[in-house]
């Protein structure tokens, strides 16, 4: 199998990856390797990973990284309350001592979460570990440990072995730098925004009853709108958005209606100082030019 | 540029060449280890690597691992694999004892003594009556870019960075003692966290087993420096340089960047371990070292694409320049307005500040005044050293 054939298998999907992002999902897959894909909000770093899954027929698990993640919320932690009452009921049942804690410190009484899980699937899931920038350094570590030997130590149970060797794909905003152990070990894609084909293709595939000529005057408009200066760049899901409501409220063409046009780029513009800057003139301009 | 190679003819197979192509990459400033060299053979099989492009894709994937090294990356492909390299040239240090003050180099003349009666470069007349002596010379207009390599490594020695690593790291203490006022969650904190002990006790049938602590925490502030290297202030750069370097040296998460006419990003040729050797990669970098300047812009470029990345509420900018922009002051100010807006501290130090008399009349200067947190003098590295009691008020 090549990255040709992963392409149009993601392609049926619905997802159009350019080959940069291709061949290395393909070496991912194949070398056994995670995946690091960085690039602005909205370029579909996320959906990859989503349509990877579906691709593949696996089972998706995804840790959202936040500020403060800790290890009891991604890898495992003790089923406390279950504990206790194991405890309570053995007591009255009058078994004591070391059986009890055999008992309670088993895989029964653990409760996984998403590393854990991930690792002791009977069929490789894919693993996405969403804007891992926001989490703190010291989970980089955790990773780093499970991502290298593909393991977990609990210290009251020993050392858990995967069962598999889950497909691993880490997605970054670039809101800090990640560490280089972390960069070593993985592959790196920087997704880009896409070109106009891709963009296009991608809106075709999505809207598929779309009007050819809305469709290329929607993809000249937002490639031109991107080269504004804004704060936030609109995103692919925007841009979709953006072609939707255009469809919803029956426009043609970008240059009938001025006034129509300006009012759906609430869906491309997300701050206030961007939507001041692009006034309706200035959309309308941009219009005729990617017209 | 970069600085090797195309590929030994002499090499005999693929895995020679292949490790031939990492130990170019590792010249030129990519972090590889001989287990990408296998990884790398390994992708290409499972490519089954049929066209330059596909193999160009595989092996940027092994070997990149971030967004500056995978946009460099196709130039050092092109120079290994596609003949575009030239022959290696050795880059040997150089520690010249022979530093005159017209070459910009000073120090040495400095501690002779020859300020007194020469007059000299770096450091302000004593103010009284006429300039001790000056040079002759004419200033022309030049439409042309200066784009002169110079090597910096003329200009600054080991020692001067072994001393601002010292200033730097004082500096750089000062800035990043701040704690929070609110307490998270720690393993091994001062207090209490009662409410994480109440949620978990329910667990327990409300005793409060687990003891669950938070702390301050530390919110380093992270230093970000922009150095102008235009004409102008190329008499302070040995000093800024130094500073720089020292800065990279001395805090891990510090950001710096050069520019003149352009803004070029120096913070990964500064980290290299070679004191020396991180300078001759910067003056690789630095085109056009020591040419006009666009203060305006350089700003513009910062504060839309890598302010954006690294610079938060916790950043402190710290800006080295003189402040004489060729373009409208216009620009600096949207400039320091847009990074304002990103919650950061910005300091602009001005080694002319320091002369006598001297009043930021240059229109960049003064229109830039208002959006500054902190403006003060810098020309040498014990200027820099007193900055320490004003940066912990900052």
């Amino acid at each position: 199998m090549s990255y040709t054939d992963l392409q149009s298998d993601l392609a049926a999907q619905g997802y159009i990856a350019a080959d940069d992002l291709a061949v290395a999902l393909h070496l991912a897959l194949d070398l056994g390797r995670p995946l690091l894909l960085e690039g602005a909000a909205g370029v579909g770093k996320t959906d990859v990973a989503r349509m990877l899954a579906q691709t593949k027929g696996t089972q998706l698990i995804r840790l959202q990284c936040y500020e403060g993640l800790d290890a009891a919320q991604a890898i495992y932690e003790w089923n406390y309350q279950r504990q206790l009452l194991t405890i309570r009921a053995s007591a009255e049942a009058g078994e004591t001592g070391q059986s009890v804690e055999d008992r309670i410190f088993s895989r029964d009484f653990l409760l996984e979460r998403p590393l854990l899980a991930a690792i002791s699937q009977p069929e490789p899931p894919v693993l996405l570990i969403d804007e891992i920038d926001r989490a703190d350094e010291e989970f980089e570590a955790y990773l780093l440990e499970v991502l290298s030997d593909f393991q977990v130590s609990i210290p009251e149970l020993g050392t858990i072995e995967a069962t598999c060797r889950p497909i691993v794909i880490l997605t970054s905003n670039g809101t800090r730098d990640l560490s280089d152990a972390l960069r070593r070990r993985c592959l790196y894609s920087y997704v880009p925004f896409p070109d106009r084909n891709t963009e296009l293709a991608i809106l075709q595939s999505r809207c598929p009853t779309i009007d050819q000529e809305l469709a290329q005057q929607v993809i000249g408009f937002v490639q031109k709108l991107r080269e504004e200066e804004l704060e936030k760049v609109p995103g692919i899901a925007e841009m979709l958005d953006f072609a939707a409501a255009l469809m919803g409220l029956g426009v043609g063409d970008l240059t009938d209606r001025p006034s129509v046009l300006h009012a759906t780029l609430s869906t491309l513009l997300k701050t206030q100082s961007d939507q001041a800057q692009i006034t309706a003139d200035v959309a309308a301009r941009i219009a005729g030019k990617a017209a | 540029m970069s600085r090797v190679t195309k590929f030994a003819s002499r090499d005999s197979g693929p895995s020679a060449r292949m490790v031939g192509f990492v130990a170019h990459l590792r010249d030129n400033g990519l972090r590889l280890g001989v287990a990408e060299a296998e990884l790398a053979l390994s992708a290409l099989t499972s490519i089954k690597a049929a066209t330059p492009n596909d193999c160009r894709r595989a092996l940027r994937a092994v070997f990149t691992g971030c967004q500056d090294e995978a946009d460099k990356f196709d130039a050092l492909f092109d120079s290994y694999w596609m003949d575009a390299g030239r022959v290696r040239q050795k880059a040997i240090p150089k520690t010249s004892n022979t530093l005159s003050d017209s070459t910009h180099s000073s120090r040495d003349a400095q501690s002779e003594g020859a300020a007194s009666s020469a007059g000299n470069m770096t450091a302000p007349d004593g103010g009284e009556g006429d300039a001790d002596s000056d040079g002759t010379g004419k200033l022309i207009a030049t439409r042309q870019q200066n784009l002169a390599r110079k090597d910096l490594r003329d200009l600054v020695r080991p020692e001067d960075i072994a001393a601002a690593q010292e200033v730097a790291h004082r500096l750089g203490a000062a800035l990043r003692d701040k704690r929070s006022r609110r307490r998270i969650a720690a393993q091994r904190g001062d207090r209490l966290h009662f409410r994480k002990i109440i949620r978990h006790s329910l667990a327990t049938g409300g005793e409060p087993i687990r003891l669950l602590h938070k702390k301050r925490p530390d919110r380093s502030r992270k230093v970000v420096a922009l150095c102008d290297v235009s004409g102008s202030m190329s008499i302070y750069a040995q000093v800024f340089l130094a500073f720089l370097a020292g800065l990279m040296r001395a805090d891990t998460k510090a950001d710096a960047y050069l520019f003149h006419t352009r803004l070029v990003r120096i913070t990964e040729g500064l980290r290299d371990k070679d004191a020396m050797r991180a300078i001759g990669r910067l003056s690789l970098m630095a085109d056009g070292f020591g040419g006009g300047s666009k203060i305006g812009a350089s700003l513009q470029r910062f504060s839309d694409t890598y302010a954006k990345r690294f610079v938060d509420g916790r950043s402190v900018v710290l800006i080295l320049s003189d402040g004489y922009d060729t373009a409208p002051a216009s620009d600096t100010v949207s400039a320091l307005q847009k990074l304002k807006k990103r919650g950061c501290k910005i300091i602009w130090l001005n080694p002319l500040k320091g002369w006598k008399d001297y009043s930021p009349t240059a229109a960049c200067m003064a229109a830039a005044l208002p959006h500054l947190d902190l403006f003060e003098p810098a020309n040498t590295l014990a200027d820099l050293a007193a900055l320490e009691p004003e940066l912990v008020r900052l």
